[in-house]
């Protein structure tokens, strides 16, 4: 291992900007994406059960 | 004798393909997770300071990735649409408008660390060289086929319109890909090569080859959990979706 400490860990050399910002970005991305679409489903689902509902109401 | 068949074809019915991707999707997800970490821990703690970049050539690790899955998911997409184009199959545009805005957050990722590694390497956040051009150019098909999807109100004609887009920009892939062999270019050549033998220290080349195969699982788990969204929403007026969600 390179690190001699974890201050120089999130050092990383100089270029803590550079790399922690893609690596950040990257996972905040990603995450945000798959949370997306999970919250996208229970609203779907939520709707379509109300759609339902009326459906079942109505006839 | 007996020979068992498997009907491959039930899949492309949207009802099959719904629980198969049910099925499937937390397998992709936890091999995803499984080799997001073994990948950042190789990333980190494995991989050596490189002798001209020091840290900053860590990078590599996510630019790489997200770089190539954005060219592979654009194939992909438009083979779908392809598929869809011909043999009017819904399952294969659906498939192709799940994968498209994973594409597009790859394309714009591979844009963003490109250019956070580019400042503190080349003195420059942007530049306008040949392979930077491309990937900016495909973040636009990417946005294009978004944006002419939501612009057309009946699915199925966005589906073709949409198919014909992407099947045209196809012809930015080869140019993002080869842009650093045909035009003098800023950007460094290709990282992995198929004929010649690598040139990266073994472990940077181990965590960046364990990270593509973790964005790929990333990518399929997130398209299928996707496509489940879509064939939900598209097929709300059959009697299975309102058993399904019952």
């Amino acid at each position: 291992m390179q690190w001699n400490s974890i201050s120089d860990f999130f050092a990383m050399g100089g270029y803590a900007f550079y790399v922690w910002g893609s690596f950040g970005l990257t996972a905040v991305v990603m995450l945000g994406e798959a949370l997306v679409i999970r919250r996208q489903r229970a609203e779907l689902i939520r709707h379509l059960r109300t759609e339902l509902l009326f459906e079942s109401a109505s006839s | 004798m007996k020979t068992r068949l498997i009907h491959w074809f039930k899949f492309s019915s949207p009802q099959n393909f719904y629980v198969l991707a049910g099925r499937l999707q937390p397998l992709f997800t936890a091999l995803a997770v499984l080799l997001l970490s073994v990948g950042l821990w190789i990333s980190f703690f494995v991989a050596p300071t490189d002798a001209q970049q020091g840290e900053g050539y860590r990078i590599i690790f996510v630019h790489v990735p997200a770089s190539q899955m954005s060219m592979f998911i654009y194939l992909i997409m438009a083979a779908w649409a392809g598929v869809g184009l011909v043999l009017n199959t819904r399952l294969s545009s659906m498939m192709a408008s799940a994968l498209a805005p994973t594409g597009a957050l790859f394309a714009l990722l591979s844009l963003v660390t490109g250019a956070l590694w580019g400042k503190p390497m080349w003195g420059a956040w942007w530049v306008w060289d040949a392979r930077l051009t491309s990937e900016l150019i495909l973040l636009f098909l990417y946005l294009g086929f978004l944006a002419l999807q939501s612009s057309i109100d009946d699915p199925r004609r966005a589906d073709k319109a949409c198919a014909v887009l992407a099947l045209v920009g196809v012809v930015n892939v080869p140019i993002i890909y080869f842009s650093v062999k045909w035009w003098n270019t800023l950007h460094q050549g290709a990282s992995v090569s198929m004929t010649k033998s690598p040139s990266m220290a073994a472990p940077m080349l181990w965590g960046m080859l364990i990270m593509v195969v973790a964005f790929w699982m990333y990518t399929i788990a997130v398209a299928l959990a996707r496509v489940r969204n879509i064939i939900l929403e598209r097929e709300r007026h059959t009697e299975w979706v309102k058993h399904a969600v019952e």
